[in-house]
């Protein structure tokens, strides 16, 4: 029988049929942080349950801990040191390890799990994070799940899963220069909406995805739960196979020769069935922003903002006006027409070296500054990316041009209650969620790429790269 | 796990499609290491005027006298799409919650929810304007049960047929612990791991040694 990726992942991994839907399925790794992790930490504790396979389990601190440049144990958001504390002794007491706040390779999780070798092609990887179906742009089986189903992957090395159904999305054609993966995924959640993918494990397949780099590949996957997705993939490569060559967790000598045979058999066979099948053209795609409170709520970035009256249906029209309100925009204007507050470079979509080089060029080659009354943050995704970016000098292009220099974190892609953005701030955001207070209460998101939240940073309103 | 069989209750309305985690209970509420102390902070950003001094919002049905004491809440589309925050369900049920109808749910939300007692039911969206329309007058009155043993939602005279997966149901008709249930199958897993180290020798960190 011919078989999809996800067909030969999950069966390569299925201990026992549970039901004719659900299945036993072992998890090669885990990945815990400390907003969700030390909640699955201390109720396996309180089971007086222990990590069956603590050498496959990491944790790392990332969400709550503050980015700004001498942090410690205390945050700005009121009662973080409990989680940080609390993370940090339980990770010791469960023997896993721990990336915590001053290791040189902490970092976002998601960031982290590719760049230390941790997530492989051909493995099963969960975390209590929803964006953990980033690692499927290495041919990673990894999805996320809740502090209940962690703590079942902690004690049990498994967990029990409902089969999705198989749903493959081939691009075809190229990008266009100055557009990117981010602006491919916007675009894909725009086309089937944000309830898109759900029950499905997405496979991202033709010409445009065997262009795109690795990291390309990461920010595409990162937002599959974004279309509600079980989660999402890409076949491994070359690419995929130079990237991971000497990563600090990846396989070495014999072990690296029958890991990579092994990585070359995860495709879907020729005449493998999809339950479901998408062709987008990407052929000429502008770059993309989103105008309101749900990533399905984009548009090319020149296009004016959709008139509530013309949609589709009654509860979209409802959406769409609520929507706007929330984000204060009138039907018929552009988005170019609304003075920005502030600019974020970071989180798991883009904070990775590509998107900071991406993004640096733009400021060094046009010499642009960040626009008068614009608060611009640059938040690297990892101590690696951090390092690796300074090397090259890429601090001193964001300093000089305006931006603050952050320390590895989530930092303000969530509002935790610390830091923010301020209630009613106009933020054009290169990460994947602008949920109504996402980022803060009040605080109105546009997602964007790199590129264009430099590009936006520098004119102090909403605009694209290719527009200037 | 709180075990479920059959719940009868006040039905809220919340028809807005994709409400995510963030609106159920935002990050900022999640205040300490803990899976309780979340029921305040349920729907904040809705609910509250000025969430900080919880003012409350009168137009939001959580608000409003008509619907005291709702346990089943009826939403739309995509319901509890966004972030894994398990906060969400614990969010939900601390307020009295026990049963979620909805078209569809997020995967991730809908494994929550049967992990911890709250019932998770998709029902077509006809289905949830009927059942809608049923308690628009007297929500107080006009209850509606929900029962997992007959997989039906009963409202007045008109009966709604759901389906959920067989061992999911098991689970929460009886309130199992699903990791004592994992744990029974102990010796196939290392039995797995045994026939894995062989076939994908790289996955696994504890051997250690390259060669
Ligand atoms: S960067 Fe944002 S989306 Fe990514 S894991 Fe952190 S909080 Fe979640």
């Amino acid at each position: 029988m011919p078989e999809t990726l996800f067909d030969k992942l999950w069966r390569e991994h299925e201990v026992r049929r549970l039901s004719d839907s659900r299945s036993l399925i072992y998890v090669d790794r885990i990945f815990l942080h400390e907003r969700t992790g030390s909640v699955a930490l201390a109720s396996l504790e309180q089971g007086g349950r222990r990590v069956r396979q603590r050498a496959h389990t990491f944790c790392t601190m990332d969400h709550i801990v503050d980015t700004l440049p001498g942090r410690g144990d205390d945050t700005l958001m009121p009662g973080g040191r409990d989680f940080i504390v609390t993370t940090r002794s339980s990770a010791r007491a469960a023997g896993i390890q721990l990336f915590d706040i001053n290791d040189r390779d902490q970092g976002i999780v998601h960031v982290i799990s590719p760049e230390l070798g941790i997530a492989l092609p051909g493995t099963t990887l969960v975390c209590p994070d929803s964006h953990t179906c980033t690692l499927g742009g290495l041919g990673a089986l990894a999805w996320g799940v809740g502090s209940t189903e962690a703590a079942h992957a902690l004690a049990t090395s498994t967990l029990r899963v409902q089969r999705p159904q198989n749903h493959r999305v081939t691009f075809q054609g190229q990008l266009s220069p100055g557009t990117t993966a981010k602006d491919m995924i916007l675009f894909t959640i725009r086309e089937l909406s944000a309830a898109g993918g759900a029950g499905h494990a997405l496979e991202f397949s033709g010409e445009a995805i065997r262009e795109l780099s690795v990291e390309g590949r990461l920010t595409l996957c990162n937002m599959a739960t974004e279309l509600s997705a079980f989660t999402a993939l890409i076949a491994p490569d070359d690419k995929v196979i130079r990237y991971l060559e000497g990563r600090p967790f990846a396989p070495r000598g014999s072990l690296w020769q029958s890991a990579t045979a092994h990585w070359q058999t995860l495709v879907s066979d020729p005449d493998a069935r999809f339950d479901a099948e998408t062709r987008l053209s990407v052929a000429g795609l502008k770059p993309q922003l989103s105008w309101g409170t749900s990533p399905e709520h984009s548009m090319d970035w020149d296009d004016s903002v959709p008139d509530p009256e013309q949609a589709p249906t009654g509860a979209t029209r409802d959406a769409w006006r609520r929507a706007q309100d929330y984000m204060d925009l009138r039907p018929g204007s552009r988005l170019g027409d609304y003075p920005l507050d502030a600019a974020f470079m970071g989180s798991c979509t883009n904070s990775r070296l590509s998107d900071l080089r991406l993004a640096a060029d733009f400021l060094a080659q046009s010499g642009q500054r960040v626009a008068p009354g614009v608060k611009a943050l640059c938040v690297p995704g990892s101590g690696g990316v951090k390092r690796a970016a300074e090397a090259e000098g890429l601090h001193h292009v964001f300093t000089e041009a305006g931006f603050e220099w952050r320390e590895p974190g989530c930092s303000l892609c969530f509002y935790a209650g610390g830091e923010g953005f301020g209630p009613g701030s106009r933020v054009v955001s290169t990460t994947n969620r602008n949920f109504e207070g996402r980022q803060g209460p009040g605080v109105r998101t546009h997602l964007a790429s790199p590129l264009s939240v430099v590009a936006s940073a520098c004119a102090g309103h909403l605009v694209a790269a290719e527009a200037v | 796990m709180e075990a479920f069989q059959q719940h009868t209750g006040v039905a809220l309305p919340l028809q807005r499609d994709n409400i995510d985690t963030d609106a159920i209970i935002p990050s900022r509420e999640m205040r300490s290491v803990s899976k309780s102390g979340l029921a305040a902070g349920l729907f904040a950003p809705w609910r509250y005027l000025q969430a900080d001094e919880r003012i409350p919002n009168p137009d939001f049905p959580l608000n409003q006298s008509r619907y005291e004491g709702a346990s089943i809440l009826i939403a739309g589309n995509n319901f509890g799409c966004g972030s894994s925050r398990e906060h969400a369900v614990w969010a939900l049920m601390e307020a009295g919650f026990r049963v979620i109808i909805a078209p569809a749910f997020a995967t991730i939300f809908f494994n929550n929810a049967l992990r911890n007692g709250l019932l998770p039911v998709t029902l077509g969206p006809d289905d949830c304007t009927a059942l809608l329309s049923f308690g628009a007058d007297d929500p107080q009155q006009c209850q509606v049960t929900v029962d997992l043993q007959a997989c039906s939602v009963t409202a007045g005279d008109r009966v709604y047929a759901f389906e959920i997966a067989a061992d999911a149901r098991r689970m929460l008709l009886e309130g199992l612990d699903e990791i004592g249930l994992t744990e029974l199958d102990g010796d196939r897993v290392a039995a797995f791991e045994q026939a894995d180290r062989r076939r994908r020798p790289w996955v696994y960190l504890d051997q250690g040694e390259s060669s």
